[in-house]
């Protein structure tokens, strides 16, 4: 019982970073229908900067079972400041892929955008390469990996703290913003029909924008937290990673933000009972054959809305 | 003579390609292994071309199709297994595992909307790589399955030892890849125009109208899904002979079915010309540009320290990127476009 709580926790825990991660699928999806491959790169990128800088600001080094030589309030702000400049890194490299490539496709056949798409992340993992080099890195461990949890039984360490400190406001952030504000209420109306939002004064482009900020910006966030709790980066990391973030997506319902949330922590889940229960090697076959079962039955994926055709 | 290469282009590459193994005597040796496997790419592509470019259905799978007609025939022939049979038996049978299994994927997914679809196919990919890589007990795991024996072993024709052939001299793969892809080809042309391709044709277009007039959408498209299925599945058979092994999984993965796809979409959906351009830009790059200019660089000597930066293939990826972005901002319908799928974008965009 309390090997399946272990699994179920760290299965939240993952689940968690993945759901940051399909939120920048479900964004862009949700808005102008592009299956954005290159997100899982965008945040391979995020975490070659995330490793630049940790060695740029000295947080790695000290004692690598305690805190580090900065100290904690200096180790926290140190995480703090590398989520604030991934994501703005992140976030602005996807505006600007936006502006340059997709931009210009707006009206081409459907598959351009994709295939596009595909070329970028292409781009994306070269630079990686050149920035990493091909081998994988290890990430240094910023944070003491004693247990917050009484007793030897659950382990619930600094690292699973960090991503639910990272990951709950984010994702608090998000839900206002997207409820709340002008500018939420500008995306959902673009998500629901560009042409009828441009015709009551939005300004499609800066929505699209803002929307490949945000996602971008989520994902930034999203690559700190992958090196900080999985501790080795590769500049093929992207592919597996975007893999099952976007698989967590559309299980949700693409699309839909709540969706991609539940869809993250599902997917977090399976891989970690599977993991523990069947084997390691199997858990991609597993997720990816019940995201076929459950797109078998429930087409628009656990939270989305059926939508009917028209002629 | 011009009008002629125009209209007759297929006619002009086939006596050329057919002519090359006489004239190049390259071919026979490892050149002529790799044209063999431009040659097979060619096949599968124009499989994968029923799915997306006929019937307008986004696969991002179709690698598993291929791996799937390779570890089939890997399996009725290798001496591992009692099967053993002929090759041509072999084939037949794995082309039709390979369609079987596209029906049994394709059955209960087709009502999927396009996106949804795509995931399908990418997750079933994914399903048959890492099963193919855990069955070690079926399927060799990561060592893969081999020998698989060359075609008509012990067969003699006179003097000649069929068999002995095809394993010494990579010509003999070279004339059997290409008869099947000519055969494909030939085939494609015909369905393209047959009364079933202009059912795909109108199922993409739009599938209301078309089942309006009293075409069963999901019949057509699991037609299409079944073609793709087989014509991969022949595909995978002719690699896994003219290799003799499956090779490792990884062979079968989604970089594959992207590559596959991007050389489909790059050439030109729908258009047979377009693909084949497509792939053997795609493919060409790869295993031919790429490693010359490699080779180059290194007999100028500019490169003395070894940097990645200075090779060729260290900035593979991101020109095989940019080539894709370039193309899709300033040709989005292909290098050689359908005469359909042009004129449709023209008169969107006057």
């Amino acid at each position: 019982m309390q090997f399946f709580l272990q699994q179920c926790l760290i299965g939240l825990t993952n689940g968690a970073l993945i759901a940051l991660v399909a939120l920048g699928y479900t964004m862009v999806y949700g808005i102008i229908g592009l299956i954005n491959f290159a997100h899982g790169d965008l945040i391979m990128l995020g975490a070659c900067l995330a490793l630049s800088l940790v060695a740029a600001l000295g947080l790695g080094l000290g004692d690598p079972g305690g805190m580090a030589a900065a100290g904690p309030v200096g180790t926290w702000l140190g995480i703090a400041l590398l989520v604030g400049l991934c994501g703005l890194f992140c976030g602005g490299l996807n505006v600007a892929v936006d502006r340059i490539v997709y931009k210009p496709l707006r009206t081409a056949p459907k598959l351009a955008p994709l295939v596009s798409a595909i070329g970028v992340s292409f781009i994306f993992m070269n630079v990686g390469l050149f920035w990493l080099g091909p081998a994988d890195r290890s990430f240094p461990e910023l944070l003491p990996a004693a247990n917050l949890l009484p007793g030897d039984g659950l382990q619930f360490t600094w690292k699973d703290l960090l991503v639910v400190l990272i990951v709950g406001p984010l994702m608090l952030a998000l839900s206002l913003l997207v409820r709340g504000t002008r500018l939420g209420k500008a995306m959902r109306a673009v998500a629901q029909d560009p042409t009828a939002a441009t015709l009551v004064g939005i300004d499609v482009d800066r929505v699209i924008a803002a929307t490949f900020f945000i996602g971008g910006f989520l994902g930034g966030a999203a690559s700190v937290i992958y090196g900080l709790y999985i501790n080795t980066i590769g500049f093929q990391m992207g592919f597996q990673n975007g893999l099952y973030a976007f698989t967590a997506a559309v299980l949700g319902g693409i699309g839909s933000i709540p969706g991609a949330v539940v869809g993250g922590i599902v997917i977090g889940l399976v891989r970690a009972l599977s993991s523990a229960y069947v084997g390691e090697r199997w858990t991609g076959a597993i997720v990816f054959a019940i995201l076929i079962v459950i797109l078998v039955f429930r087409p628009e994926g656990l939270l989305g809305r059926r939508t009917k055709e028209k002629v | 003579m011009r009008e002629f290469v125009r209209e007759r282009w297929d006619l002009v590459a086939l006596v050329v390609l057919a002519a090359a193994p006489l004239v190049l005597p390259a071919l026979g040796g490892a050149l002529g292994g790799q044209v063999t496997t431009l040659f097979i790419y060619c096949i599968l592509a124009l499989g994968l071309n029923v799915m997306v470019g006929y019937t307008g259905l986004v696969h991002l799978g179709i690698a598993a199709f291929f791996g799937i007609g390779a570890y089939m025939m890997a399996i009725l022939t290798v001496p591992m297994y009692p099967f053993q049979l002929g090759w041509l038996a072999a084939a037949i049978v794995s082309v039709l595992v390979a369609a079987g299994i596209g029906l049994a994927l394709g059955a209960p997914t087709l009502r999927l909307r396009g996106d949804y679809l795509a995931i399908v196919t990418l997750g079933f990919g994914e399903v048959v790589k890492v099963t193919l890589r855990n069955l070690e007990q079926i399927t060799g795991g990561m060592k893969g399955l081999n020998p698989v024996p060359p075609p008509g072993a012990g067969v003699k024709i006179g003097p000649l030892d069929l068999g002995l052939a095809f394993a010494v001299d990579p010509r003999w793969f070279y004339y059997l890849a290409l008869a099947a892809l000519a055969g494909v080809v030939v085939a494609m042309r015909r369905l393209e125009h047959s009364r079933l391709g202009r059912a795909w044709v109108a199922v993409r277009e739009d599938e209301l109208a078309a089942s309006a007039m009293g075409i069963s959408a999901t019949r057509v498209k699991l037609s299409a899904f079944a073609m793709s299925s087989a014509v991969a599945g022949l595909a995978g058979c002719l690699y896994a002979g003219s290799l003799s092994t499956t090779a490792d999984p990884n062979a079968y993965d989604f970089s594959r079915s992207i590559m596959v796809l991007c050389a489909v979409i790059l050439g030109g959906l729908g258009s047979i010309p377009g693909t084949l351009l497509g792939v053997a830009i795609l493919v060409g790059f790869d295993t031919v540009l790429a490693p010359w200019a490699d080779s180059w660089i290194q007999q100028w000597n500019v490169n003395p320290s070894g940097s990645s930066l200075l090779s060729f293939s260290g900035w593979r990826l991101a020109i095989f990127g940019l080539a894709l972005v370039l193309v899709m901002r300033y040709r989005p319908e292909g290098l050689v476009p359908s005469r359909r799928l042009a004129a449709e974008l023209h008169e969107a965009h006057p």
